[in-house]
């Protein structure tokens, strides 16, 4: 009963989010193969996470897992059924009093159940003019932990003008998501420098698709 | 069956037997040449042709309701595309849920009850005036009067222009009652047409081209052949038509050339903002905007001939 609910929900958020964005997912660098993967993307909108979510194809959707925000997400009885049941998500506590490091511990253990993630390396939403915002160092300790799983650059264009932070009515613009080519961590490579490498393939594959 | 809808079953008639050729054109180009990009162009194009003469025909069926919602869905798709490739910010948002949202559906519904005297101004004056008013109140000056032009744009060409087409049957032309189903028919087979053969003999004979500066595709060959090719099927099909074969040519000729400018000032559009297609959702043929750039200047110049020397109001 409850997986049918979640699979019917499921199904209804992602033809909504076609309806409102009739999203296209443009595989520039990557092919859409199954494989296990860090997919990291922009992050300006709340529904980033379910646009790549829906652009993925059943096969890579089902083995891929959200890294989203605990403290939201677990606000109600509605978001708790969402976020665990329909999207699976890894949930990690941003408010500081998690002990440090547990959040990398939900997500390796995830990686080594054989899943997929999709994370957003700002840590927050970006409600700048800047395209991106500097990387935290997760995805460093995620790649320097399991180098051999490759980091796919994952940008969303447009979805901050559909629903800009503080709006409730969205205005029906057609996104894109592109799949950039992807990384890994290179043997001896600087945190610092691996996380501005990663930052430039991200901003890469933006401007690959959608223009300077 | 009454005479109209005789007519209207020659047309469709005839435009199966056309696709049914393309078809199988398509079809031996693949089994002669292979499937090269070209090939598989062409055959993307002529199927997309199909879903697209299929909604056109069913939307006849329907009637006036039928044809006001297709071209509405045209209009709401072509908003978006447009819109889309805009430079508006976060303090355009409630400008744009008021286009998509009160504007574009309040029009449509003006078209749908027949009040020519409000939809005619409703978005060059109304829009023009109001929708700058709910952009200003955010006071975001950066690119201000390029954001509200934009905005005014994408209504004028989406919405408005597009909105002619549905328009057109509620024309009250006398002897022509009943028939008004066929002036839609010939403004998008002419225009289509047009479009077809303009490629065709570009492709042919093309040299010179037209204007480089906006569309390297465009030749001077290609105009001039699609042009009087598109001007004397439209004479032919002046039966039809409340008009005598030499009218119906003449007003082939004004929606032919409209067509074609209409194209390149869309061209130009789409350069300035750096992109090949308006859209991804019509396989082979781009974006909504991209098979509709050419009906959407004819369409209310069209209107307008049609109205001031045929029709009674």
């Amino acid at each position: 009963m409850r997986r049918l609910a979640a699979a019917a929900l499921a199904y209804l958020i992602t033809l909504a989010a076609r309806l409102v964005t009739a999203a296209r997912a443009v595989w520039a660098g990557v092919p859409p193969l199954p494989e296990q993967r860090i997919y990291f993307a922009n992050h300006r909108s709340n529904g980033d996470f379910v646009l790549i979510w829906t652009m993925l194809p059943p096969a890579l959707r089902a083995r891929s897992r959200p890294v989203a925000g605990a403290d939201y997400w677990l606000g109600s009885a509605l978001r708790r059924f969402v976020i665990r049941d329909v999207f699976d998500a890894v949930l990690v506590d941003r408010s500081g009093r998690a002990p440090k490091g547990a959040a990398i511990v939900a997500m390796l253990a995830a990686l080594d159940a054989g899943r997929s993630l999709i994370l957003f390396p700002e840590g927050t939403r970006n409600a700048g003019e800047a395209p991106l915002l500097p990387f935290r160092p997760g995805l460093y300790h995620l790649a320097a932990a399991r180098p051999e799983i490759p980091l796919v650059p994952v940008w969303i264009e447009n979805l901050n003008r559909v629903m800009p932070k503080g709006e409730v009515v969205p205005v029906p613009l057609i996104c894109t998501v592109v799949f950039g080519e992807a990384l890994q961590l290179e043997p001896g490579e600087e945190r610092d420098a691996f996380l501005a490498r990663a930052a430039a393939a991200l901003a890469a594959t933006r401007e690959a698709e959608c223009g300077p | 069956m009454t005479g109209w809808d005789r007519h209207l079953l020659l047309l469709s008639l005839g435009t199966l037997v056309l696709l049914v050729l393309f078809t199988a054109v398509g079809q031996v180009l693949r089994a002669r040449l292979g499937e090269g990009p070209m090939v598989a162009n062409f055959n993307t194009r002529v199927k997309a042709w199909w879903g697209m003469a299929a909604l056109l025909a069913l939307a006849f069926m329907a009637g006036r309701s039928g044809v006001v919602l297709l071209f509405a869905a045209c209009s709401f798709a072509a908003l978006r595309e447009f819109v889309t490739l805009t430079r508006f910010r976060r303090a355009d948002h409630w400008a744009m849920v008021t286009a998509f949202f009160v504007v574009f559906p309040l029009h449509y519904y003006l078209v749908w009850i027949d009040w020519y005297g409000l939809y005619a101004i409703f978005i060059p004056v109304y829009g023009f005036l109001f929708l700058p008013i709910i952009a200003v109140l955010r006071s975001d000056t950066s690119d201000f009067l390029a954001r509200i032009a934009e905005t005014q744009w994408a209504l004028m060409l989406c919405v408005f222009c597009l909105s002619h087409v549905p328009a057109l049957l509620y024309l009250r032309i006398p002897g022509y009652e009943g028939g008004n189903v066929l002036l839609i028919a010939f403004l998008v087979v002419v225009v289509q047409f047009s479009d077809v053969m303009q490629y065709v003999w570009g492709k042919l004979l093309g040299r010179r081209r037209i204007a480089p500066g906006l569309s390297p595709s465009k030749t001077v060959e290609g105009f001039l052949g699609g042009v009087a090719t598109a001007t004397l099927a439209g004479a032919g099909l002046w039966w039809m038509t409340p008009f005598t074969v030499l009218q119906a040519g003449g007003l082939a000729l004004v929606i032919t050339l409209m067509g074609f400018l209409g194209g390149l000032v869309m061209s130009a559009i789409k350069r300035d903002r750096g992109v090949k297609d308006w859209g991804h959702l019509i396989p082979g043929h781009g974006g909504f905007i991209d098979r509709l750039d050419s009906v959407i200047f004819a369409a209310p110049i069209f209107f307008h001939l049609v109205r001031y020397w045929w029709s009674t109001a």
